[in-house]
């Protein structure tokens, strides 16, 4: 192990960044402390002093509380499920031999570098429109009504949107990670005549444990806060508001600085519940 | 590098106002529908003859509201000149985060301007913002449908002829839907058409001790006429339309009827955006005979924020952009069709005007919106789509959520109104009104 | 590699997987096809493919109403100079954590990916009072401290994981040759780190070029990206599908092309650090 000496010079070396890297992560959180426990109205005179934790019960005592965070599950474990599985299954068609692969998989990964609005409108305007849209024209091309994506079935809309932009990067993970598989293990079971499924589960699903616990945690980071993909299709009607828009909706329209800290207070806390969560069931497998 | 570069252009801004002591840039922010666009090219005009520069901040409606709300409260400086709307306008002045417009020039005649779109834009009897355009609104027709449909729509017609004429224009086989309205969640887009639409039928948002009013018959009566309605003769999918869809719709021929802004008829009556130019009719919005009509009042105005150092040069732009000689050199290029509409009596008594054909039935509409007067029944607020508080946005655009949900068919009519009055009353007493 | 394939097999794999591939591709290869289409052409019924009039007048209308350089210039110094000045702040935190690690590295690791779950919009009046104070507002300087703070904790995170797959008995070999922890840095791990860190720089500058709220909220004029851009092309009276297209043809293509030809060095430098 490092000796004394060295590891004390480690830690002064890098003292100075870990902790400038703390003190400004937690400036926007002791703010949003701060203000949770304000009357703060823009419109209404500003900042009108403490009001103690009266923000706080009345975000839980709104009646739009509980069906958001619902809402926020739902979104975000529909998304990891459709992209986890399909990266997969992306994943092991691409590690394949095949001719024009890496034509293949830049065209795979293209989405990802989507913005987010860009995404959205072009999803919303040029395909789930229900008259000029294209999926509408397809829909009466084989005689069907055109399905109204975005109030029929409005979360599994956004789930598809989101999943669309997020399918690349599970990919892309799932994929380097088949490729350090030993490819001798895979033939010594195909000799013995392991059929496919077995292989999968026994072999291959083993092995892309840890990359699925990677994708699973950066992306629940990144989906607990999707906004832009909701703001521009529904604006939070038929029931897709999550936390997040809801948040939203309390400073930017309600115009309530004090209340939507106090929401953003409680986000902070449901993910920390959340990550609590994957840590229980996946962490293990960070510790390779 | 990014330091180098700010100090160079900081140089370089600093070597420009000495040379050209009078010469300002603003920065204006505004919203990208037509009108402001068609405006920022002729920017150069304005160049020409200030010598004042401008930079524009285009953005959509809903970034543009939250983007200047931002900046006006916490005083951020960000612009010279602001594009609000009358929502906006007089709780601002009220909070005196906007100059007072009340030093125009003699030119300008401030007189001119409608006194509808004055006074929405004033608080206390002074404009605190100048109107680039004003809109009310009203029923663009089918002629040919309704020929076909073998009947006659009235000047001012009534919610019950317009259900009838509706029914008897849709045609689903040829994909021609008798009516087409807003129904996009939204406090601007479906929350503004149903809220001017509950007036006619003698609802209101707030009794005079603001109590929400969600629970009486007046309400449920308009949901239900006009959910009734557009299941009947409405566009699949009327849930997610909004302006923009139902101006698609339209221009396509897939509507009979459509009620929406009056800035639209410029647009419905443009050949080269529109295959049914030729066969559009207007009339005033529908009324139920309680003595209120279906019609709101709106414009998008230009404002100086108050702290700003070219105060001077703002108001030098509003004077131009929202001036008669304005009006003159855009139908000069483009047409008298095309011009800014619904702001100045002085364009209406203008005989080239009178020419086209939308010009007086919007002269009409505007005239017949008062909101200062807009319920049957009393009401303790201004506007008339929506009640000029700052809380109404909020809780508008969550009531309008809720109504979404009824169009869509996901939730029931008496559903929705028990959870519009708890949300309003809900927020009403977060606020301190109740 | 010697997995013994037929060449039937091979094409099988080849049919499939094109198909899928241009089916995932779609909607942005529709889109940039529209963008040279007419607006009737646009919306026309049944929808036109490839034989249409090629033209270029949207972007030419997109072009006169709007500076695009200066957007994208704007972009371009924002996610590059977040990223870099996160790399550089993060680089010894993440190392210190991979290697000189605590009991409280975990707990340390995961409180800061959980702000990151913060809504940006609780914080958006806060920041925006103390950037009127910094005079920062409408800065790129401003933008580029608060961007890379926002992907400062994945940043730390992705190093980390890269920073432990170094093998540590490397660098006590190096030790034991004498070297300093200065020499030890430059020389052992820097090359063994590069690979992670190009593709933690690769991510980042994705993302923070994809970054929508704080790019929108805090520019006017001078620091305003390609987000803003867009969002001044979003939902204009009336549905204009082909301006739309070409303005978010022109939003995405520099990074579109960015990431395909560095697509390599992504998939490379994750393999190293990322999984085993």
């Amino acid at each position: 192990m490092a000796t004394q000496h060295s590891r004390s010079a480690a830690r002064l070396m890098m003292a100075p960044a870990v902790f400038l890297l703390l003190v400004w992560m937690l400036v926007p959180l002791s703010m949003t402390l701060w203000f949770s426990f304000r009357r703060f109205l823009p419109l209404r005179g500003g900042d009108q002093g403490f009001v103690g934790f009266e923000n706080y019960t009345r975000f839980v005592s709104s009646s739009s509380f509980w069906p958001a965070v619902q809402t926020t599950l739902i979104i975000v474990v529909g998304i990891l499920i459709i992209t986890v599985c399909f990266g997969i299954l992306l994943s092991l068609l691409l590690d394949q031999p095949m001719w024009g692969q890496g034509i293949v998989r830049i065209l795979v990964i293209a989405p990802f570098f989507v913005m987010p609005t860009v995404s959205a409108l072009v999803w919303k305007n040029m395909f789930m429109d229900p008259v000029n849209g294209l999926l509408a024209h397809l829909w009466r091309f084989f005689g069907a009504d055109p399905v109204v994506w975005l109030s029929d079935v409005p979360i599994f809309s956004i789930v598809m949107i989101v999943s669309w932009q997020w399918l690349p990067f599970a990919t892309l993970i799932l994929l380097t990670a088949i490729q350090s598989l030993d490819s001798e293990q895979l033939e010594a079971a195909e000799m013995d005549g392991a059929p496919v499924l077995k292989r999968f589960w026994f072999i291959i699903l083993p092995h892309l444990s840890r990359a699925i616990t990677i994708v699973i945690l950066i992306q629940t980071i990144f989906l607990l806060s999707i906004f832009a993909e909701i703001f521009v299709t529904t604006g939070g009607a038929f029931g897709t508001r999550t936390l997040t828009y809801l948040i939203f909706q309390r400073v930017l329209e309600s115009q309530n600085v004090g209340l939507g800290s106090a929401g953003g207070v409680y986000a902070i806390i449901l993910a920390n519940i959340v990550a609590l969560f994957l840590m229980r069931i996946v962490g293990k497998n960070l510790d390779a | 590098m990014t330091f180098k570069a700010y100090l160079a252009s900081a140089t370089a801004v600093s070597i420009c106002v000495g040379s050209a002591a009078f010469a300002e840039q603003l920065t204006i922010a505004t919203v990208n529908n037509g009108d402001m666009i068609r405006m920022q090219g002729y920017t150069d005009d304005f160049t020409a003859k200030t010598g004042h520069t401008v930079e524009w901040v285009t953005l959509e409606e809903n970034v543009l509201r939250q983007r200047v709300t931002t900046d006006i409260t916490t005083k951020g400086g960000q612009f010279d000149i602001m594009t609000i709307g009358m929502y906006e306008a007089p709780i601002w002045g009220a909070n005196g985060w906007l100059v007072p417009l009340d030093d125009l020039s003699a030119e300008y005649d401030v007189d001119d301007i409608l006194p509808a779109m004055a006074g929405g834009l004033s608080h206390d009897g002074t404009l605190y913002a100048a109107p680039f355009y004003g809109e009310s609104s009203m029923i663009m027709y089918r002629t040919d449908l309704m020929e076909a449909a073998g009947m006659d729509m009235p000047d001012a017609p009534t919610w019950d002829f317009i259900r009838e004429a509706a029914a008897a224009m849709t045609d689903r086989d040829n994909e021609i839907n008798g009516i087409c309205l807003r129904g996009k969640a939204g406090w601007g887009e479906g929350g503004a058409f149903i809220t001017a639409m509950s007036n006619s039928f003698g609802a209101r948002w707030f009794d005079e001790d603001w109590n929400a009013t969600f629970d009486g018959d007046a309400w449920k009566n308009t949901l239900e006429f006009f959910v009734g309605m557009m299941n009947e003769s409405g566009p699949a999918g009327y849930a997610t339309n909004g302006f923009n869809e139902n101006l698609s719709l339209f221009q396509q021929g897939k509507c009979g009827m459509w009620i929406d802004a009056t800035v639209a008829a410029s647009f419905v009556t443009n050949p080269n955006d529109s295959t049914v130019a030729d066969s559009v009719g207007f009339a005033l919005a529908p009324d139920t005979g309680l003595g209120k009509r279906s019609n709101w009042l709106w414009a998008w105005a230009l404002a100086v924020p108050a702290g700003t150092q070219k105060e001077a040069a703002a108001k030098a732009f509003i004077e131009w952009a929202t001036s008669k000689e304005y009006i003159e050199l855009v139908a000069a290029n483009e047409g008298w069709a095309n011009v800014p509409p619904g702001a100045r009596q002085s364009l209406y008594d203008n005989p080239e005007y009178q020419k086209v054909p939308f010009a007086q039935m919007t002269l009409d509409s505007i005239l017949s919106a008062d909101p200062n007067d807009s319920t049957v029944e009393p009401s303790p607020y201004v506007g008339i789509q929506f009640a000029a508080i700052p809380e109404f946005a909020g809780i508008a655009t969550e009531v309008s959520q809720e109504f979404s949900a009824v169009y869509a068919g996901q939730q029931s009519v008496d559903e929705a109104l028990a959870k519009a009055q708890a949300i309003t009353n809900e927020a009403m007493e977060a606020a301190g009104y109740r | 590699m010697a997995r013994a394939v037929t060449s039937q097999r091979k094409a099988i794999n080849t049919v499939v997987a094109w198909a899928i591939g241009l089916l995932i591709f779609f909607p942005i290869l529709w889109t940039i096809l529209t963008s040279f289409k007419t607006e009737a052409q646009a919306i026309a019924s049944p929808p036109i493919f490839l034989n249409f009039d090629w033209t270029l007048e949207n972007y030419a209308v997109v072009q006169e109403r709007s500076n695009y350089m200066r957007f994208l210039w704007n972009s371009v110094i924002i996610a590059g100079g977040s990223t870099l000045l996160g790399v550089l702040i993060a680089v010894p935190a993440a190392w210190s954590m991979a290697f000189v690690p605590s009991k409280r590295t975990k707990d340390i690791l995961l409180w800061m990916l959980s702000t990151k779950m913060l809504p940006a919009v609780g914080v958006l009046y806060p920041i925006y009072l103390l950037f009127i104070q910094l005079g920062l507002l409408d800065s790129r300087a401003g933008l580029v401290i608060v961007i890379m703070l926002i992907n400062l904790p994945i940043i730390v995170w992705m190093l980390y994981t890269y920073f432990r797959e170094i093998p540590g008995e490397i660098l006590e070999a190096a030790r034991m040759d004498g070297a300093t922890l200065r020499e030890e840095i430059i020389y052992v791990l820097t090359p063994m780190a590069i690979p992670g860190i190009a593709s933690t720089i690769l991510l980042n500058f994705i993302l923070a070029w994809n970054e929508a709220f704080w790019t929108l909220n805090l520019t006017a004029v001078n620091a305003a990206p390609l987000t803003a851009f867009i969002a001044s092309y979003s939902s204009p009276e009336g549905l204009f599908f082909a301006k739309l297209s070409a303005a978010s043809t022109m939003a995405i293509a520099p990074i579109l092309i960015l990431g395909w030809f560095s697509q390599k060095q992504l998939v490379r430098g994750l393999t190293f650090g990322a999984v085993k």
